[in-house]
């Protein structure tokens, strides 16, 4: 983002006690953008969000908003404003009070306040409830009043925690879209934590997948999703079939030999090559070819083929859901036509959807973070 | 049972038998409860009752009188009592409501042993304590003062005050103050505007608990007050070592009345999630 950067971390470091939840978060977000904070539970990303609203203060680092260095100052003068995952509406406060309070607080006079309460009531869909309380309204309401008591201030920043997590499933997906399209309409900069991937994909500009309180990588929703850099990123934007191959590579060609799990094949990546060696290659259940081994064709697509037997199939709906054994590991194809458990098949992944990483080298051949867990029913990991 | 019912004896027999004994334990149960009670309230009606006659000989309320007049000291005291438990009850909440909500919030190191300290004015025995701290306040001329058995109150009373408001200022969710932070509030406005209003029920027990002690506490009264400072529980003592159980009634239902009173409002305060949270 470079110079229009708005809201900008550099190295921070924070924690509780004396465990480090974040090290070294340097991160450079613009005006008017929405940026995903996206991993699992434990990765840091509500504590990241929390010292961004100055809850907690950073070890170390810098946090700076336009050319303001904010890292030492109270919450109260941040001119952030945050909607709380479980939404801390205050229960003795009418929803009217509720999102009128950050007015109060600034000193607005009490119908300028009225006013303003009415517009955001008018704006989010909550007319005629401004005199109950938060315990009689429905989660769908309490979420939009969180929203409205920090959009009422008119804030700099909004900092989302994983808003949408209480809401049920059908709400959740309209809100998604409300909650972009209102963010683009006001263009307010907003950061939200989640860790529903599609969420992530689905409502922000960028996105930043932390693991371990780290940074793992940063990007558009297409980059990140296209060309993951990690193991972990690819496993995490669903790339969760894992087969291990040797290569030999040069410059931007991968030689595979042929192998008892897989044909010989010779690729020219768009990506950079992992060096030489053991690699897992990761690829996802979907634009897969599944052919019987006796009509496999010859291939016209770049890819790696795959030789298999196929366990279990099941129908989630779509297309034909196969878990198929290659070798130790057991991965998921996704098929328009079902193919009989027992057959031997062929699994061909096109170029464009495989992604190799060198493989840590301490672990045993065959041995795959997806077989690690061959005990579990397979029919568990089909309806995962 | 399998006996009886053996013995060709009907269960509605055996249900009847099972009553009486039930019967029984539950009505001494209720004599021993009200039955102090109501000889209490007898007594505070009786003109003339002695020995051989189960039931006062006259009745009337005479001794009410006695007891309102302008010297009876009755009044005098009452009022003294209520100032005294009102003074002790702002000056415990005065300390409990930082202590509470420093140990409630804060990670303090020891944080178990600083709620126990508060138990300590009470581990030990009144009397010793007591005649010491009136020795100390004679000393300092604290003795035969308001102030002086206000103190007293105080420490008797803190271990419910900040027990209390520790567990009413834990059970208000930090993210509640966090969001009004986040909206502009400074540290105290947010304390004022959302964590006592939550905290209030809490709080207000804690209140009532501290006033209703002060308002029965006996032997720091006597040994730092008396005589100067005559409080209700020492004009029931007096009047009841005298001799004289028409005074020492009435004294004691003016006492017996603001209790029953406030308990029931306390049951309304204290909700379950407050108490769960005493002492931890």
């Amino acid at each position: 983002m470079g110079d229009d950067s708005y809201l900008g971390l550099q190295g921070v470091d924070a924690g509780y006690g004396r465990t480090r939840v974040l090290q070294g978060i340097d991160l450079s977000i613009g005006k008017g953008e929405f940026v995903a904070l996206l991993g699992s539970s434990g990765c840091g990303k509500t504590t990241l969000l929390r010292a961004i609203a100055g809850f907690a203060l950073p070890e170390r680092g810098v946090i700076r908003v336009g050319d303001r260095d904010v890292t030492r100052l109270p919450p109260d003068r941040r001119g952030m404003a945050m909607v709380f995952q479980s939404y801390a509406l205050w229960p003795h406060m009418s929803v009217a009070g509720n999102i009128g309070y950050g007015l109060r607080l600034k000193g607005w006079k009490r119908p300028a306040i009225a006013a303003r309460v009415a517009e955001i009531g008018a704006l989010l869909g909550l007319d005629g409830l401004g005199g109950r309380r938060p315990a009689e309204l429905s989660g769908g309401q309490r979420q939009r009043v969180a929203l409205g008591r920090a959009l009422a201030i008119d804030p700099d920043i909004l900092l989302l925690d994983e808003p949408l997590s209480n809401l049920d499933a059908r709400i959740r997906l309209s809100v998604r879209h409300e909650i972009r399209a209102l963010q683009k309409r006001l263009g307010i900069t907003t950061i939200h934590v989640t860790h529903d991937r599609e969420e992530a994909m689905v409502m922000a500009d960028r996105i930043v997948i932390l693991d371990q309180g780290r940074i793992a990588q940063l990007g558009t929703p297409e980059a990140i999703y296209t060309r993951p850099e990690s193991a972990f990123v690819a496993a995490f934007m669903g790339a969760e079939n894992v087969v291990r191959l040797d290569v030999v590579s040069s410059g931007g060609r991968v030689d595979i030999a042929a192998g008892p799990l897989n044909r010989a094949a010779s690729l020219r990546l768009d990506r950079p090559a992992p060096p030489s060696g053991p690699v897992e290659a990761r690829f996802r259940s979907e634009q897969l070819q599944l052919r019987s081994l006796d009509d496999a064709t010859t291939a016209d697509v770049q890819g790696i083929e795959l030789l298999g037997t196929i366990e279990v199939v099941v129908y989630p709906g779509g297309e034909w859901r196969h878990s198929v054994r290659i070798g130790g590991a057991s991965v998921l194809v996704d098929a328009p036509e079902a193919i009989a458990p027992g057959t031997s098949v062929l699994v061909r992944v096109p170029v464009s959807g495989l992604f190799l990483f060198s493989a840590p080298t301490a672990s045993p051949v065959g041995g795959s973070p997806a077989s690690t867990d061959d005990t579990a029913p397979v029919r568990e990991k089909l309806s995962a | 049972m399998t006996a009886l019912s053996s013995a060709s004896v009907s269960p509605r027999t055996v249900d009847l038998l099972w009553w009486l004994p039930r019967a029984a334990g539950l009505g001494l149960l209720a004599f021993l409860i009200f039955g102090p009670l109501a000889n209490m309230l007898i007594w505070t009606v009786a003109e003339r009752w002695y020995f051989p006659h189960a039931l006062p000989i006259d009745y009337g309320f005479s001794y009410w009188g006695r007891v309102f007049a302008p010297r009876g000291n009755a009044v005098q005291s009452l009022v003294a009592s209520i100032s005294i438990a009102l003074l002790t009850v702002v000056g415990s909440l005065a300390l409990a409501v930082p202590a509470g909500y420093a140990l409630a919030r804060l990670k303090l190191p020891m944080r178990g042993v600083i709620l126990l300290a508060f138990l300590v004015p009470q581990a030990f025995p009144n009397l010793p304590v007591y005649v010491n701290i009136a020795r100390l306040f004679y000393e300092i001329g604290l003795n035969g003062t308001v102030t002086g058995v206000v103190l007293v109150h105080v420490t008797h009373g803190l271990v419910y005050a900040v027990w209390i408001a520790t567990a009413a200022f834990a059970a208000v969710d930090r993210d509640l103050e966090l969001a009004a932070r986040n909206l502009g509030a400074s540290a105290l406005r947010a304390f004022a505007d959302v964590t006592v209003p939550l905290a209030a029920p809490g709080l207000m027990a804690s209140a009532i608990f501290v006033f209703l002690e002060s308002l029965d506490e006996f032997t720091g009264s006597y040994f730092v007050g008396a005589p100067d400072v005559l409080t209700l529980p020492l004009l029931l003592y007096s009047a009841g070592a005298g001799g004289n159980y028409q005074v020492a009634s009435i004294t004691a239902l003016l006492l017996l009345v603001p209790s029953i009173a406030f308990m029931l409002v306390v049951e309304k305060f204290l909700r379950a999630d407050v108490l769960a949270k005493v002492g931890q």
